[in-house]
């Protein structure tokens, strides 16, 4: 009877072990924005080849530090990391997905896309410096609409976010003041304000206090039916979020692969362009102890360029150009390497396969 | 007929003893090493913040990743101000449940008056931040909030806590979220506790013609003070650490305000926001060192509880 156990026993490790051994899992972890789309890809991948992802969305801060530490294949982050912070731990770094960022406000009477506003004027809303939707500064934007006579309440993001970071990098971009009183990161002082948790807190913070104001990644504003503003660009037009323009600011960005895609894509020229734009990137190691596997992880973003564009657009992501694509894949054959500096990925051999 | 024990059995049966006794012993150990290692790492990870902060780490409102400028004043004051909102609404009306369970509610409304109680106390606390977000806070903000502007706004003295716009968020929001979470543990330990007064005493009160209120306050009170400091202490140590439901409607801002209406932040939220993006060695180290500080908080709670109770022993010495 015992001896039956222990057979059972042994044969049930030896599956086990065989189970783990054949699946070659990819395992990812870090920003919660490209979540739901790596989930999608990740989930139609499996399907179509047997290769599971396991992504965990535990913010770009956790992923850097997954990746740095070696605990996962790749780690994900939506603020870039510059080139010297990855030449420092051997790491390289390509974007996947686009998205924007959109002010979202609460005013009676004022439907989506109806209210004007500068940088500049964003800006000083932000810091405080215009208190009153009435203010002049304001109503010059927006001579056509009756804007109410009532204080501004100011929503910002509570948690460390990339969406913080686009946001507050652009308002650096476009005022001096805020840039040295405030500045740029995935959390910042804010001067005034509620902080609402995530996404989804600040949009329900926006829906419940009138005359607010606050800011979402676009994914929320079309499934929440939130009031978006019109933002001028850097060329003074006047745009609205859509997703022309996230794709004219990405066009108009000047990708280098040699510092490892570091580009934010705000306030950047072109007359379409939206101005609170950026890319979530992907980071890996450059040499890689196990190269078969590394290759699983190129091949799982390989396909999800070739094939998952339809899902991010469902998504409300914004695909990457083709160029950019290109960029990238010389890019992992020039930089992710086996143990002896041979070039893992070649762009010329995965063009002839289908 | 006696049965005679053999000496190899006696000796089989001390060594198991002994073997019980070292295993829960180590069990015991078990815990006070991981107490220790808790403190351990929680005092290491926040070197780097007290070597740059120091002291004034605990008295600077300023709480800027940017500059990388931290101080734990307003975490401090949200953490300490929501638990005494929460502790002043809770222990009037828990202590008005117990009372109604134990001596005035009708018998064959207790028991299903008492589990209802007990099912509060096991809803988790994620439950009672969406609730507070999406159906308290808007109610707050156009009845409650207009109200007590109304009533207590010009009111010298105590009228500048009810300043501001009526967002339904903020610390009050959050204190008396907190309020209705720790009723149900607070109230089901009065509850328990009230139900051991031995009905001799009550009734002999009762037979030299007092009051309920006198039996209660003369009687009841005074037999099971202790037990309800503890229960109290039970409350005020879940006000004090908890995270989800307090992040939902306190409105996580880095602020000092003298309003109640105003978002404030507490420790365990600024954890729960910022943690996983935070990136720099300081930004975590401040952040643990926050947790650091909520752990001495509650260390000193539980103290200052304990001393009390033995003080309120040794009285109850003399008087008798």
């Amino acid at each position: 009877m015992r001896l039956h156990f222990f057979h059972a026993l042994a044969a049930a490790t030896a599956l086990l072990c065989a189970t783990i051994a054949t699946a070659a899992d990819i395992t990812g972890a870090g920003a919660t924005f490209p979540y739901p789309v790596y989930a999608k890809w990740a989930d139609r991948y499996h399907k179509e080849t047997g290769i599971r992802l396991n992504y965990q969305s535990i913010g770009s801060g956790g992923g850097i530090k997954q990746i740095k530490a070696r605990t996962v294949d790749f780690g994900a982050s939506d603020k870039p990391l510059t080139r010297e912070d990855l030449e420092k731990d051997g790491l390289t770094q390509f974007p996947t997905v686009l998205g924007g960022v959109v002010p979202i406000t609460n005013l009676e009477g004022i439907g989506e896309g109806q209210i004007k506003l500068t940088g500049k004027v964003l800006a000083d809303i932000f810091l405080g410096k215009i208190k009153r939707w009435d203010d002049a500064s304001i109503a010059a934007l927006n001579e056509d609409i009756v804007l109410p006579a009532s204080n501004i309440a100011i929503v910002h993001r509570a948690d460390g976010s990339g969406t913080t970071f686009l946001f507050t990098d652009y308002l650096s971009k476009v005022s001096p003041e805020w840039k040295a009183k405030v500045g740029a990161a995935t959390s910042v002082a804010w001067p005034i304000g509620t902080g609402g948790k995530g996404n989804e807190g600040v949009a329900n913070f926006v829906k419940r206090i009138k005359n607010s104001i606050g800011y979402v990644e676009a994914a929320y504003v079309k499934q929440n039916k939130l009031h978006y503003v019109q933002l001028q660009n850097l060329a003074g037009h006047y745009v609205l979020p859509t997703e022309e323009s996230f794709r004219a600011s990405a066009a108009n960005a000047e990708w280098d692969k040699d510092s490892g895609f570091y580009e934010i894509l705000t306030n950047k020229p072109g007359s379409g362009s939206w101005p609170i734009t950026g890319a979530t990137f992907v980071l890996m190691h450059k040499s890689q102890s196990k190269p078969a596997h590394a290759m699983q992880v190129l091949k799982f973003f390989e396909w999800a360029y070739a094939h998952g564009n339809h899902t991010a657009l469902e998504l409300d992501y914004i695909p990457l150009p083709d160029n950019l694509v290109a960029l990238i894949k010389t890019s992992w054959e020039a930089n992710i390497k086996d143990k002896d500096g041979r070039a893992i990925y070649t762009v010329s051999a995965s063009a002839n396969s289908p | 007929m006696s049965k005679i024990i053999s000496a190899a059995k006696l000796t089989r049966q001390r060594l198991l003893d002994q073997l019980f006794q070292k295993t829960t012993w180590f069990f015991t150990v078990i815990v006070l090493v991981l107490l220790v290692a808790l403190i351990g790492s929680l005092v290491v990870g926040s070197l780097p913040a007290i070597k740059t902060f120091g002291f004034n780490f605990l008295i600077s409102p300023e709480w800027n990743p940017v500059t990388e400028q931290f101080g734990a004043l307003v975490p401090i004051v949200g953490t300490l101000v929501t638990a005494i909102i929460a502790l002043s609404i809770g222990i009037p009306v828990s202590f008005g449940i117990a009372l109604f369970l134990t001596e005035l509610s009708p018998s064959w409304l207790r028991r299903p008056l008492g589990t209802a109680i007990e099912l509060l106390a096991g809803i988790p606390s994620i439950i009672y931040g969406m609730w507070g977000l999406f159906v308290f806070a808007p109610f707050f903000a156009s009845t409650v909030q207009p109200w007590l502007q109304n009533t207590f706004g010009d009111l010298p003295g105590i009228g500048f806590l009810f300043e501001g716009a009526f967002m339904g968020i903020g610390m009050l929001a959050a204190g008396i979220i907190l309020a209705i979470m720790v009723i149900p543990f607070i109230a089901a330990v009065m509850r328990d506790i009230f139900e051991i007064v031995p009905s001799m005493l009550k009734e002999s009160a009762y037979a030299f013609g007092a009051t309920t209120w006198e039996v209660i306050w003369n009687v009841v009170l005074p037999y099971t003070k202790s037990g309800v400091i503890g229960g109290i202490m039970l409350g005020l140590g879940r006000a004090l650490g908890e995270t989800m439901a307090v992040t939902f409607v306190i409105g996580n801002a880095h602020q000092l305000h003298a309003s109640l209406f105003m978002p404030g932040n507490s420790i365990a939220s600024a954890l729960a926001n910022e943690f996983t993006e935070a990136d720099g060695e300081l930004y975590t180290s401040a952040l643990i060192e926050l947790g650091l500080i909520l752990f001495l908080i509650t260390f000193v709670v539980l103290g200052c509880s304990k001393l009390l109770l033995i003080q309120l022993k040794k009285r109850e010495g003399v008087a008798t």
